[in-house]
């Protein structure tokens, strides 16, 4: 233990006190452990301890096929499979060359939007869960999550897992009635994010917990390589959608919502929006949906003979935003069914980065929250 | 926007004399690691690169020798990438650190360094990210090979002795004979298989 003697103010003598915040407390959203040095409830220093959920995800891909790693992406940022997916097959599409039909293209966004707003819904329940609003806005938001999941399961066959993409387009084409069961449920969505917004927003203690808390400046995120949602909260507009125009995101008309303190209720306020440009890329999506394949021909026999798929020697880094934040993907290819590296650029892993710079000289408690504004996935932190 | 590698290296070495390097797959092969430094912070300064964003650091075992790529993009100009990359030996690789530069390098340096064991010189608290401390190995290296839990060493066999535990007697030979070969128990990898 550290002394820090403060005798000659008022005669009493104390001590900081070092204490394990985790790997099993119900607020670091999975097995997270802090090691904090407090001065009373003051934080002094904070460091984050990583790995309880590491499974080296990358040397396992690498002694599997290209499409075997598929499934095992959906695992690393459990709430989002689909957006795993996405940047998976987009990393391998490159280095392969392989053209998405149409069809398919939509279909990606149209999950991957609908994957962003389960993120954000779960990320906000979750986060009043912290603030103490114990379980009910977690609850309305799971009630809204649970729609999106059913979809996902009657789509892909698997609620959460999805495995839905493959490389060169998606698994299985979307029927009508299942068009039909999203777009009611889109049309419905912004009635859903009004409620929860006028019973959440003007919130005074949440207001209070949140402004002025764990302010980050834009100059520290762009130079601790924060992507995503925190990113933007600082009021730097840095969105791949945009800026890459990957898939057919050129095609859509939606905007780059902004934060402009960068404290922790901007990054739950800009989550907020980011949903609202969602259901607009959603609405565009359904509605400009051509009929065709849903699977590029050249690559249907590699389904079912994984085997037989060996891109190119080359290497390729392929990268979406992904709820999170800066999803990338590293394939390194030497012509034989395995890659030879598949590396995982991590957002929630990297996210953390700053943890430290937001939490220091605030009390124990704001760290909780600060933690649950960055929005963490231990399946993806881990690896 | 995708920059040429060819382009970006001619403006290197005008403004940053002296760097080695080679244009490799569309990116940018330092061949002496120390230049990393200067090469990232011109091309984090310059004017018309402002490659502020250190999008991903990650390392690749060649067999021959160790690759750290740097991916940089630019945030304020929305270009990139440019891909740097440097090569250093399997034995005792050493890279100067980005930290300094770019604080996103922070972690991810610690995760190669962790599964990779390439030592970045230069960063403030290197330490393994995922694994323990006392273990032994770095796992994304390819000649790494996992011990076999299931299979008892000498090693094991004595400290089970020293607190009284029995053992089978196949298994204790077993031990023997494996130190008597030099070998560890190695868990075999599992087959080519994976579909």
């Amino acid at each position: 233990m550290h002394r820090t003697s403060v005798r000659d103010r008022n005669e009493i003598d104390t001590q900081t006190l070092e204490i394990n915040f985790g790997p099993q407390h119900p607020s670091t959203h999975g097995v997270f452990r802090m090691h904090v040095v407090l001065d009373g409830e003051t934080i002094v220093s904070l460091k984050p301890v990583f790995g309880y959920l590491h499974r080296n995800h990358e040397q396992i891909a690498e002694n599997i096929t290209y499409l075997a790693s598929m499934p095992y992406t959906d695992r690393l940022d459990y709430l989002n499979a689909m957006t795993n997916n996405f940047g998976y097959a987009l990393a391998v599409e490159k280095l392969a060359s392989i053209e998405v039909p149409e069809r398919a293209q939509y279909l990606r966004v149209i999950m991957a939007e609908l994957t962003r707003l389960v993120n954000h819904m779960a990320l906000i329940g979750f986060l009043l869960n912290d603030l103490g609003a114990f379980f009910t806005p977690v609850l309305y938001a799971f009630r809204e999550r649970e729609k999106i999941l059913d979809l996902f399961e009657e789509i892909s066959g698997s609620r959460m897992m999805c495995n839905y993409f493959r490389f060169g387009g998606v698994k299985r084409d979307v029927s009508d009635g299942q068009l039909a069961e999203i777009q009611k449920l889109v049309e419905a969505f912004p009635r859903f994010l009004d409620e929860f917004e006028a019973l959440l927003a003007k919130n005074e203690i949440l207001c209070m917990r949140c402004q002025n808390v764990g302010v980050l400046s834009p100059a520290l995120a762009v130079n601790a390589s924060l992507t995503g949602p925190v990113l933007r909260a600082s009021g730097v507009s840095y969105d791949l959608r945009k800026v890459d125009r990957y898939s057919l995101y050129d095609r859509f008309d939606f905007r780059i919502p902004l934060g402009a303190k960068g404290d922790t209720y901007d990054r739950y306020y800009v989550r907020v929006l980011e949903m609202h440009e969602s259901v607009k890329i959603l609405r565009q999506a359904l509605r400009g949906l051509p009929a065709g394949d849903t699977m590029n021909k050249k690559m249907l026999p590699f389904l079912k003979a994984p085997r037989n798929f060996k891109p190119p020697v080359g290497d390729a880094y392929g990268r979406i935003e992904s709820p999170k934040g800066e999803l990338g993907y590293y394939v390194v290819s030497d012509g034989s069914p395995q890659p030879w590296r598949y590396h995982v650029r991590a957002p929630s892993l990297i996210n953390v980065t700053v943890l430290e710079d937001l939490c220091v000289g605030h009390k124990i408690a704001d760290a909780i929250i600060i933690l649950g504004s960055i929005d963490i996935v231990l399946g993806e932190v881990d690896r | 926007m995708p920059l040429l590698a060819e382009e970006v290296k001619s403006r290197i070495e005008t403004a940053e004399p002296g760097i080695a390097m080679k244009v490799f797959r569309n990116s940018i092969l330092l061949e002496k690691p120390e230049d990393l430094l200067r090469a990232a912070a011109f091309l984090k300064s310059a004017p018309d690169f402002r490659m502020d964003y250190l999008a991903s650091v990650t390392a690749v075992d060649y067999l021959k020798y160790l690759e750290s790529v740097y991916h940089l993009y630019s945030i304020e100009k929305k270009t990139g990438p440019v891909v740097l990359r440097v090569r250093v030996p399997r034995k005792d690789p050493r890279i100067p650190s980005l930290v300094g530069l770019y604080r996103g390098a922070e972690l991810q340096e610690r995760e190669n360094y962790d599964l990779f064991g390439i030592v970045y010189e230069g960063h403030p608290d290197l330490r393994r990210l995922f694994l323990w401390e006392t273990f032994e190995g770095h796992p994304l290296r390819k000649d790494y090979v996992q011990e076999d839990s299931e299979v008892l060493e000498a090693a094991d066999i004595e400290w089970l002795d020293r607190h009284g535990i029995s053992s089978p007697k196949e298994v204790r030979q077993h031990a023997l004979e494996l130190r008597k070969q030099g070998k560890r128990a190695v868990a075999e990898k599992d087959g080519k298989e994976g579909a």
